[in-house]
This record gives C-alpha cells, sequence and structure tokens, in this order.
C-alpha cells in the first residue's frame, strides 16, 4: 500500500521556513510516492510516478473538473492553454507556437543571442563601482523582463505598473483557504483582471497594425488554423509574460548561487565556457525554478503505483522531489554538471512540456557565462539568502554579493 | 586461471569484429569503449565510407534540404577500430572462429558482433530493374541517383509500395509538386504495418495531397524506352501509367546469405537470437561469442509471447547495439536483456508518424484520443484483451503512457475517458493481410536419433 496520510511533511514543506532547503522533506515525502492528503488531494513525488502522471491523457489541467471547485483566480477569465486540456489547448499552445519557433519561425530564439548579450552586459556594466550587487535586483529580474517585453510588445516603461499584478498573481497560485486571509486571493483575482485589461489595451493597437512583435503577429497573422479570438490572445500573452519572467529570474538567482556554493565549478566554467550547456541542465534539475504543479485533476479514475486516484481529485505534482529521486538520478544531491544521464524534469514533461524552455535556457546560458567571466572574485554576502514566499515558483527574493 | 580473470583478460587484449558497419555497428563499437574494453576491435562494411544515418534519406534528402553526403552519423566517442571498408563478409566459421572477406582475407575474433542489415528488395525482372530512372531507397547512393532525377523535374514518378518508404516518397514528390502514382497490392497504405483501420486514413491523407493512389493492384512490367529509360509501368487490372521514374519500394532483404553454413539459425527473417543479443544456432543453442543487433536480429520478446521479432527500426538498432555491447563485455550474471519496447516514426504529408509497441500483434484497434478527420489521434491496439500497441498522428507527446499501459498489459480497450476522447470510441477489427510469409517452406529438418546425434540441418543442405 503506497498511499499513506502524511500531512505534516506537504506542511512543512509549504511553510516559508522550509524554503531555503527543502529538499530533505522532498527526501522524507518520495516515501509514499503517491500520499493521500487530508484534504483528499493528492502528493506524487517520485520521478517514475511523475514522469508516468505527466503523461497520463486522464490528467486534466483544467481546474474546472476538480470535484472540490478551487479557489482559482482563472476562473474569471478566459483560461490559458496551460489551464486547458485537449484538443484546446493543443490548439491554442499550436497557434501561439506558430509565432515563437519551429517549423514557423525558427531561429526566432537562436536569432535573439546577440541582444542578450547586449542586455546582460548593460547591466553588469552598471555594477561598476558597487561594492555590493543584489543579483535579483540588478540583474536576474530585470533581464528577462527586459527580454519578454520585447518579445511580446510590452513597453518596458510599464514594468512598475505589471510588476504589482504579477507579484500579486504569482502570491494567489499557493493560496490555502485555511490559512491565508481571503485578501490575497482577491489581490490575486483584480491583478488578474487589471493584468488582462491592460494587455487588451495593448492588443487594440495592434489590430491592422502587423509587427514583428508576438502580440501584432497574434493579432494579425492568419494561419491554415484561423485566427485567435482576442479573448485568446490575451490570456497567451498573459501566460507568456509571467511564465517568460517568473521563472527565469529564479532560475539564473538559483544558478549564480549554485555556483557561489561551488567555487571550483564556477572556476572551471571560466576555463571552459562550453560547460554551461550541461551546467544549465544540471541547475534545472538541481535547483528549478519550478518546484511544485500545484493542482491537476483526475479526469478518470487513474491508477498509478497501485493507487486509485478518485475522478476529480486534485493531485499536486512535486516536480523539484522527482528529479532530486536517489531511484532516478546517482548520487542527486550532489550538483554534477557532468552528468550524462539527465532527463530531469525541470520544465515539466508531456503536452504541457515548457513553451519557454528554448528561451529559458539561452537567456540563463548567456546570464551565467557573462556574471562568471565579468565579475571578480564575487562572494555571497548572505548564505542561505532570503527566500521569496511561494513554494511553487521558489528562488532568493535578493541575492547579496561582493566583488573583491 | 577462472572465470573472471579470463573475461579480465578478453576486456584487456581481446579481439572483438564488428561485421556490419552502419547505425548498429558503430553504437556498439562505441558502447565497446565506453564500458573499457582496450582490446582490438575491427570494422568490418560493404559500403565505403563513414556509417551514415538512413532515416533522412527518404525524408530531406530527397527534398533537396540536406544533400546525401551530411548524414554521416555523429561519432559519439572515439573508438580506435580498424575498419575495413567496401569488402563484404562472406563467411564465418565458428569452427576457427574466423570472418572470411570476399576478397579472400579472414579475419580472427574472440566475439563477433553481426549487424549486416538489410538491403533493398530490387524489382523481380533484373532487366526492367536496370532501366534508367528505375531506383531503390536504402543506401545514400540510392538516394542521391532519386533526388537527382526528382529534380530534374519529372512527368510522373511511380512508386510501387506503400509502406513507410513508398509514404514518404510520395509525401516528397507532391511537396515537390511532382505528379505521382503509388502502386500497392494491400487494400491501402502502411497496412501491412498497421492495419486496415490506420490504413484508411493513410489513404486520405494520400488522396487529399493529390496523390494518383492505386491499392489491390500489382505491377506486372516496366517498359523502357529504346535508349532503355523507363517509360510505362503495366498494372494487374490491364491499365498503365506513363511515367520517367519508378521507385521500387518493396521493403528489404536481411543480409544473412553470407552465413550459409555457419551453422547459426540464420535464414531470410533474419538471425535468432535471446533477449541477451547472443545468436542462436540452427538448433536453437545459444553460442557464447556469437551477437546480433539491427535490422538483421530476430530477438525474443517476453512481451509478445517470447515470439522471435526483427524489426528495422532506428530505435531498436541503437538499443540492441547497447544491449550486445554490453553483454559481449560481461558475465553471465551481469548480463542485460533487450527488453524495451518497440518504437518507430514516420513523417509524410506533414503529419508527424509515431508508434510505441507492435502493432501487428492485436486483433483489435481503437481511437482513444483525439480526431480522426483532422489526422490528430491516438489509436490503442489490443490483443485478447490486453493493449499491446499505440500509433500516433501528431499527437507523439502521448505515446509514454501506452507504452506503461503494454508494460503492465493494461486492459483493452482503456476503460477510462479521457477529455479529447473521440464520442464514437468502438475497437473495430485490426484486420491485417494474411501472413502468407510465415506460411513459406521449412527452413530446417531434424536429423540423427539419439542425442547425440540429433540435430536440426538447413532445408536447402538436406534439399541440395
Amino acid at each position: 500500500m503506497t498511499t499513506t496520510h502524511t500531512p505534516d511533511t506537504l506542511h512543512r514543506i509549504l511553510d516559508h521556513s522550509s524554503r531555503a532547503d527543502p529538499y530533505p522533506l522532498y527526501a522524507e515525502l518520495r516515501k509514499t510516492p503517491v500520499a493521500l492528503q487530508e484534504d483528499g488531494s493528492y502528493v506524487i513525488s517520485t520521478y517514475r510516478e511523475l514522469t508516468g502522471i505527466l503523461h497520463d491523457p486522464h490528467l486534466s489541467s483544467d481546474v474546472r473538473h476538480l470535484s472540490r471547485p478551487m479557489p482559482a483566480a482563472e476562473a474569471h477569465t478566459t483560461p490559458s492553454f496551460i489551464n486547458l486540456d485537449p484538443p484546446e489547448h493543443d490548439r491554442l499552445r499550436r497557434l501561439a507556437m506558430r509565432h515563437f519557433g519551429p517549423p514557423h519561425t525558427p531561429g526566432l530564439v537562436t536569432g535573439m543571442e546577440p541582444d542578450l548579450t547586449a542586455v546582460v552586459n548593460g547591466l553588469i556594466d552598471d555594477f561598476a563601482g558597487k561594492e555590493r550587487i543584489d543579483i535579483v535586483d540588478d540583474f536576474a529580474y530585470p533581464f528577462p523582463v527586459t527580454v519578454i517585453c520585447h518579445l511580446l510588445g510590452v513597453p518596458r516603461e510599464d514594468e512598475p505598473r505589471f510588476h504589482v499584478w504579477v507579484n500579486a498573481i504569482v502570491d494567489s497560485l499557493d493560496y490555502n483557504p485555511k490559512t491565508d486571509p481571503k485578501e490575497k486571493l482577491d489581490n490575486g483575482m483584480q491583478a488578474r483582471n487589471d493584468l488582462t485589461q491592460y494587455l487588451g489595451g495593448l492588443l487594440e493597437q495592434r489590430h491592422g497594425r502587423p509587427g514583428d512583435d508576438l502580440l501584432a503577429r497574434m493579432a494579425n497573422d492568419d494561419g491554415p488554423e484561423g485566427r485567435m479570438t482576442d479573448d485568446e490572445i490575451v490570456s497567451t500573452a498573459n501566460l507568456l509574460l509571467i511564465a517568460g519572467h517568473e521563472t527565469t529570474v529564479n532560475l539564473i538567482t538559483n544558478g549564480m548561487l549554485t555556483l557561489l556554493r561551488h567555487p571550483q565549478i564556477l572556476q572551471r566554467l571560466r576555463d571552459e565556457p562550453d560547460l554551461i550547456v550541461p551546467l544549465v541542465e544540471e541547475l534545472l534539475r538541481y535547483e528549478p525554478p519550478v518546484h511544485i504543479i500545484p493542482w491537476r485533476a483526475a479526469y478518470s479514475d487513474i491508477s498509478i503505483a497501485d493507487t486509485v486516484i478518485p475522478k476529480g481529485s486534485q493531485i499536486m505534482l512535486m516536480l523539484a522531489s522527482g528529479s532530486r529521486d536517489p531511484a532516478r538520478f546517482h548520487d542527486p544531491d550532489r550538483f554534477n554538471p557532468d552528468r550524462q544521464d539527465n532527463q530531469h524534469l525541470g520544465f515539466g514533461s508531456g503536452i504541457h512540456l515548457c513553451f519557454g524552455g528554448p528561451m529559458a535556457r539561452l537567456e540563463t546560458q548567456t546570464a551565467l557565462t557573462a556574471l562568471v567571466r565579468r565579475l571578480e572574485r564575487p562572494t555571497l554576502v548572505t548564505d542561505p539568502p532570503p527566500y521569496r514566499p511561494s513554494p511553487i515558483l521558489r528562488g532568493p527574493i535578493h541575492l547579496h554579493i561582493k566583488q573583491s | 586461471m577462472g572465470s573472471a580473470d579470463t573475461l579480465q583478460a578478453f576486456r584487456r587484449d581481446g579481439r572483438i569484429v564488428i561485421v556490419g558497419a552502419s547505425l548498429a555497428g558503430l553504437r556498439a563499437a562505441e558502447a565497446l569503449r565506453e564500458e573499457g574494453f582496450t582490446g582490438s576491435l575491427t570494422m568490418i562494411g560493404d559500403e565505403l565510407g563513414e556509417p551514415y544515418d538512413r532515416p533522412p534519406l527518404s525524408k530531406q534528402v530527397l527534398t533537396g534540404w540536406v544533400p546525401a553526403g551530411n548524414t554521416t552519423l555523429p561519432r559519439r566517442r572515439d573508438i580506435d577500430a580498424q575498419w575495413l571498408l567496401g569488402v563484404p563478409a562472406d563467411g564465418l566459421d565458428l569452427a576457427t572462429n574466423h570472418v572470411h572477406l570476399a576478397d579472400g582475407r579472414d579475419v580472427p575474433f574472440d566475439r563477433v558482433l553481426i549487424s549486416t542489415g538489410v538491403r533493398a528488395r530490387p524489382w523481380f525482372v533484373e532487366a526492367e530493374a536496370a532501366l534508367d530512372g528505375v531506383f531503390v531507397v536504402r543506401t545514400r547512393e540510392h538516394a542521391e541517383s532519386l533526388q537527382r532525377a526528382m529534380a530534374a523535374g519529372p512527368s510522373r514518378v511511380l512508386i510501387i509500395g506503400a509502406g513507410f518508404t513508398g509514404s514518404e516518397i510520395a509525401s516528397i514528390c507532391r511537396e515537390r509538386d511532382i505528379p505521382v502514382t503509388v502502386a500497392e497490392l494491400a487494400p491501402a497504405p502502411l497496412v501491412g504495418a498497421l492495419g486496415a483501420m490506420i490504413g484508411g486514413v493513410a489513404a486520405d491523407m494520400q488522396r487529399a495531397h493529390g496523390v494518383d493512389l492505386r491499392c489491390g493492384v500489382k505491377v506486372t512490367k516496366l517498359e523502357g524506352d529504346a535508349q532503355g529509360h523507363f517509360r510505362r509501368a503495366h498494372f494487374s487490372d490491364g491499365t498503365t501509367i506513363d511515367a520517367d521514374v519508378a521507385v521500387v519500394a518493396l521493403g528489404g532483404i536481411r543480409n544473412t546469405e553470407w552465413l550459409r553454413g555457419s551453422g547459426l539459425a540464420a535464414g531470410p527473417w533474419g538471425i535468432a537470437c535471446d533477449t541477451g543479443c547472443r545468436a542462436l544456432d540452427l538448433n536453437g543453442l545459444i553460442t557464447d561469442d556469437i551477437f546480433v543487433a539491427g535490422d538483421v536480429a530476430r530477438c525474443p520478446n517476453p512481451i509478445y509471447e517470447y515470439r522471435l521479432i526483427s524489426l528495422e527500426h532506428w530505435v531498436n538498432a541503437v538499443e540492441q547495439a547497447k544491449v550486445a555491447a554490453h553483454n559481449m563485455l560481461s558475465a553471465q550474471a551481469d548480463r542485460w536483456p533487450h527488453l524495451s519496447i518497440p518504437t518507430f516514426w514516420s513523417i509524410q504529408f506533414g503529419v508527424n508518424i509515431k508508434s510505441v509497441g507492435v502493432p501487428t500483434f492485436a486483433d483489435e484497434v481503437v481511437v482513444t484520443q483525439g480526431s480522426v478527420p483532422d489526422h490528430r489521434f491516438v489509436a490503442a491496439y489490443g490483443y485478447q484483451g490486453r493493449v499491446t500497441a499505440a500509433v500516433s498522428f501528431n499527437n507523439a507527446k502521448w505515446l509514454d503512457h501506452y507504452r506503461q499501459l503494454i508494460e503492465t498489459a493494461a486492459p483493452f480497450p482503456p476503460p477510462c475517458p479521457t477529455p479529447d476522447e473521440p464520442a464514437d470510441a468502438k475497437p473495430v477489427p485490426v484486420d491485417f493481410p494474411s501472413p502468407k510469409l510465415l506460411a513459406q517452406g521449412a527452413t530446417v529438418v531434424v536429423t540423427g536419433h539419439d542425442p547425440g546425434e540429433r540435430r536440426v540441418t538447413a532445408a536447402w543442405q538436406h534439399h541440395q
């Protein structure tokens, strides 16, 4: 029997005091690969079971299939494809992908490389004369924001406006009716409406005016499957704007933190720049930016590891735990950029495999390469650094370093 | 010396010969070095030039997008081998452990890996096969000449055989706006591999893209002009078509003739082996030093009732090579079985077709996800109430789930609804053409009467 009641471990993971190092708790969780919680939801924490369920067509991403309604902010807006199932998910993802990658837009991501390098170097130039640098505020946040704004066609100077909304939305992702004030959820919903309205305004300006940014392309380009509706474009833009920087900021920051904790690997990266490619893959396994997929629904009864998860149940996928599963990865708690067999869950798997994965990889490779090359003997000011509240999108809220 | 010492000595100083220098052979060589084999390694291949990749030959090479010369297989590591290329092997002597080469040389070995693969089945009338404009597609040279013929702007291409290769080439003809006729003896394309239901989808796809598809007919004669160039084909229904290129896509012939007389269980179906890729001899005894991998291997699969199955799939070649290489260097208790569930892919008419399992091992098929009219769906295959295979059209990301269903002998039809289940999903008979090939004559006869002399010999030897 793999099902037991282990309420404590999950709650300890969700508690902010565990944010700096949740990994021992994940190990505890993995003793019960499919763990039934008191509230009737299921937590999946082992690699084999996670990959199984990520490819299971009976798993739904649409919260409307939960028997116990979620207090989800999504309910009031058109869901973006991340919260939809096939065939709608497939259609919207395909329509968005037309403008983002192969086969219709090959070379988009690789073509961004010179711009990414320029942005990164500009930010590092501004470090000059500073004794203390906050890798988050001075670098890892402004970099992907600049990139996603440019790509989508969102004015960079509007960042202070949408920053507040995005924070409130991310904050509401892990809303728990038992412990959180309802205000947190309301703020999230309000922020989602504000962001939707804001993006809708930008979209309106694009109609009939073809351009290179994604909003203009989605608004004006007709493929064989037609055009997205305005609501669909706005919900897609919503998703891409949030996911396009809220995750990369953590990946870059986690990367710098990991390198500073492994000075020999940092030195190796200076000497062998090609190491960056497997290093970022290992980072996605070892310190991924997305730790949890919080609410998937069982569309039918799902049978996994001899446990039947009844239709309508909420399922929580502990991706970061799966990527540290010793049954799958040799010596999983060691950061080893030379790792050969590294099929991590950093970008998820299956039909919802991270849409922005190729861009996140290139951004992080560019960012870490430049930091390592240009920082003079950097050291951490505080270890562990302070963490952001979210257990889902996990990363330091500040990462102060000194140069000598 | 104990057996552990013998194995150590073999890993250090042994002689391994790989006959067949293509995908399986190269990957096995790399794996041998990866696992620490430091002895001598000899690669024997009948083609000149480095090992190359075949899937692009019927796809990107024919569009002209990738030159045939650019399909060289990437080297994953240095293999430090002696290469004997451009000369085929023509015999294997198990008594003295030598491979004979067609040029008269003998190559000694301690262990040998056979990965001689498959060659194209030529048109059955030699004089007609020799006409200018009649092609097969198996090697890099084949693909190169066909690509040249297609670039010259033929008035029409005739493709004989609508299996995967024939269908992929038909797709490329349409992509290049070349009129194409496809002739298939079965009632639909891909029927032999995927059954009648999927065959029907494939037929719709071809016709929707303007292919002149003719099923249930046989090409009886390829006619040339005075200059010896192919001009016209005659069909069994009495009709003819004019075309200037004919592509014979009638599958392959396994390269086992060179093993006649070797005593191995080798024949037109391949070389029988165990799941550890060790070859069986004619009597069904396992040999210890002879290994087999790739298209030419016939390996039992416990999931499919231990039937000996040979697969001409890229992934199968890679996985068998790895298992064979490991087992060549390992003691009995450390050997691995080759148990992976087969997979393959094809791309045609803009549709990515992918399969997991053995679709021919089925009596029923049901569409479980998506929409057949949109050419985006998954179909599950079942045999006597359990799932045995699945095929996806533009829906490949789900196949891992079906692999798990196959591995766990999950019930067929899969009982639970999915969000995108078609409303009218009902299992239908899979309907493969009758397996006439399996009814071909005996390959061995039993000789002797007491246990010491009771053996089998190859039927062809017996009849001589």
